[in-house]
């Protein structure tokens, strides 16, 4: 394919073709290898979960007794006595649960919280980085507002929200949906900082911009302002660090439910999967293979994604 | 320089009172109770005074001008008692575990040396390791070490300690039988013997937490690098005659390391956050596991104090970063 393509001379555009901004940052992000291969990962996970499971129609939670402990199809490769089946591929768990049909369950929910997380933070953080570039009054106190939270020690304080609030959330919201929100809302308030630094530095930038003097002189109201000038020009930062935040989050999940606080057993998340299989691992390596190669997997390649949406999106690196 | 310093120490004092304020209202308002492992047949009267006998029956504030009053005056009195034979403290109430009945800071002291010295050999591994790969990331920029550099550094970004962990006990420990799997704290070490199974049961641990490490700082220098290699004076360096060791190494990786060392220190906490995990994994009875044993049972002055002790280094971490900063870029005035 490359050969060819460098032989022929490319066609000339015409000048009447429509390129749009987005068009071009598409193209660059295209010729990133790693970002391609992350995207297209990317894509095949989120299917394999979604989909998956109309295919794959097992019961995640159904237990089979009588066929615990199947070992991985690709097994009977180098060990012909290993109790293998075409029904299990992946194998199945000490109850007999199917994992391949666990995994796309896990997947869902790890995706789901990452994404929602993701989002909650990102709305939070370009909240507050827009108002405190934008308005000097509000900057210093939400600034160091910021700080303060930066210098808390997250993790910890993670932890102890999802063991203290586990409870009455269950309560009120049922037992997973509970789990969920304690979750989202936790991770997704313990990571917006980034972007709000991000956001008020380049809304800073902005601000001082000749467009912008022009908009204000035409009359715009600050709110116009901000949704028609300010926030279109951020939204770059705005991406990139939203791919950084969902890698965070799904790894933040899945060290909550390796920590054993984070949704209760029967509701498998790939992190979940993981902690459960620790204990076995010395005779059934493979199952914490899956839940792990996936949650790695995802994350390399969000972050490969954030990578070429970075240089795609910022014209003075473009093309290096 | 002298001045700024002060002024960033008096400011932090506000600012951890502040973080030890959110602490402590996030436990306040938190509904677990430290009676709830208690047997259900002890009638409430009792529960009662058992509750009161813990402290809890006074308001919210008494209770934390009382922990900020221990934790600041009464423990470090007593470090001096145990320091010097004085006897400042005389008697005074100390922080209490709920859990173990015993102070707080003797359970602290008795868990820190192992994470100590898990973390602290680790990040020392992952910035010896990090630095060279920077350096030769930047200075033969695009070529496949660069490459190969790069994807090291994503995968220390994107697979979790949990999963490199078990991942490597897996591999060296069940398959290979090389290492143990678990960290045993007691081992002394009195000869060569056990000099190398010491040596033995430190390298997953310390590796795992170490890939962290690498990958952030590894990025950090090459990007540092390549601002610095573009610069003229290394033109006029070259010029000049220099040989190209003498550029590198000395002009240039003398301006590159100014970012660096900044980042170096402000990654010390986060690398605590990550013992968390991998204390977990490997099973040393360090201060993450102590964290995690104090939150399942309720134990709400141990919480609060690892947490505010891990709060106090990463302000003083930031502290100590932009002192750094300043003490060693002559071009940075903080006035």
């Amino acid at each position: 394919m490359t050969d060819i393509s460098t032989q022929v001379q490319p066609p000339v555009e015409t000048p009447e073709k429509v390129r749009n901004q987005w068009w071009d940052v598409w193209e660059q992000f295209r010729s990133h290898k790693g970002a391609m291969a992350g995207l297209i990962f990317l894509i095949f996970i989120t299917l394999f979960c979604m989909v998956g499971p109309v295919v794959w129609d097992v019961d995640p939670g159904k237990l089979d007794i009588r066929n615990k402990d199947v070992r991985p199809i690709y097994t009977a490769i180098w060990d012909g006595d290993a109790k293998t089946s075409w029904a299990r591929p992946m194998g199945t768990d000490h109850l007999g649960r199917d994992i391949m049909a666990n995994i796309m369950q896990g997947g869902r929910i790890s995706l789901a919280v990452g994404w929602t997380a993701m989002v909650l933070a990102i709305l939070i953080g370009t909240l507050v980085g827009v108002l405190s570039g934008y308005f000097r009054r509000l900057d210093w106190a939400l600034m160091r507002f910021t700080d303060l939270v930066l210098s808390l020690p997250l993790l910890p304080l993670l932890l102890v929200m999802m063991l203290l609030f586990r409870d009455p959330l269950r309560a009120a919201f049922g037992p997973e949906n509970g789990i969920f929100i304690l979750i989202v809302f936790g991770i997704g308030i313990t990571s917006w900082m980034q972007t709000a630094r991000i956001v008020r530095g380049d809304v800073m930038a902005l601000k001082e911009r000749e467009f912008v003097l022009a908009a204000r002189s035409i009359g715009t109201p600050p709110r116009r302002m901000i949704t028609r000038h300010v926030l279109p020009n951020v939204l770059s930062p705005i991406m990139v660090s939203a791919t950084l935040g969902l890698a965070t989050a799904i790894i933040t999940e899945s060290a909550l439910s390796f920590l054993g606080l984070g949704f209760p057993s029967d509701f498998p998340t790939w992190g979940k999967i993981l902690f459960d299989s620790v204990d076995r691992m010395t005779a059934f390596p493979e199952r914490v293979l899956w839940p792990g190669l996936a949650i790695s997997l995802t994350v390399l390649a969000v972050n490969y994604i954030g990578d070429g949406l970075r240089d795609a999106l910022d014209p003075r690196i473009r093309g290096l | 320089m002298l001045n700024y310093t002060i002024r960033r120490l008096v400011l932090s004092i506000p600012t951890l009172l502040f973080i030890a304020l959110v602490i402590f209202l996030l436990l306040e308002l938190a509904p677990g109770d430290p009676m709830g492992s208690m047997p259900l047949t002890i009638p409430d009267d009792v529960k009662q005074r058992m509750r009161e006998a813990l402290g809890l029956g006074e308001p919210w504030y008494t209770r934390f001008y009382l922990w900020l009053y221990q934790f600041f005056i009464v423990e470090p009195q007593y470090w001096i008692d145990g320091a010097f034979g004085t006897n400042f403290a005389n008697g005074a109430q100390r922080i209490i575990s709920f859990q173990s009945r015993s102070p707080v800071f003797d359970t602290i002291a008795e868990r820190l040396p192992q994470t100590l010295w898990v973390v602290g050999m680790s990040y020392v591994v992952g910035v010896a390791i990090a630095l060279p790969i920077g350096i030769i990331s930047a200075y033969k920029q695009y070529s496949v070490f660069d490459q190969a550099g790069t994807f090291v550094s994503m995968i220390g970004f994107s697979v979790p300690p949990f999963f490199s962990g078990v991942l490597v006990i897996v591999i060296f420990s069940v398959q290979l039988g090389w290492l143990p799997s678990i960290y045993d704290t007691t081992h002394e070490v009195v000869d060569w013997q056990s000099f190398k199974y010491q040596l033995q049961q430190m390298i997953m641990p310390v590796m795992v937490l170490a890939l962290q490490t690498t990958a952030q700082v590894s990025r950090y220098m090459r990007a540092s690098m390549l601002d610095n290699l573009g610069q003229d004076y290394v033109r006029t360096a070259r010029a000049k005659g220099m040989t190209e060791s003498v550029v590198v190494m000395r002009h240039v990786l003398r301006n590159s390391m100014i970012p660096v060392v900044t980042v170096i220190a402000l990654g010390i906490p986060s690398i605590f956050g990550g013992a968390i995990i991998t204390e977990q994994v490997f099973k040393v009875n360090g201060l993450g596991q102590l964290l995690i044993i104090a939150l399942q049972g309720n134990d709400i002055p141990m919480v609060m104090t690892i947490t505010f002790l891990l709060a106090v280094l990463i302000v003083m971490m930031n502290l100590i970063a932009d002192i750094l900063y300043g003490v060693l870029d002559p071009r940075i005035r903080y006035d």
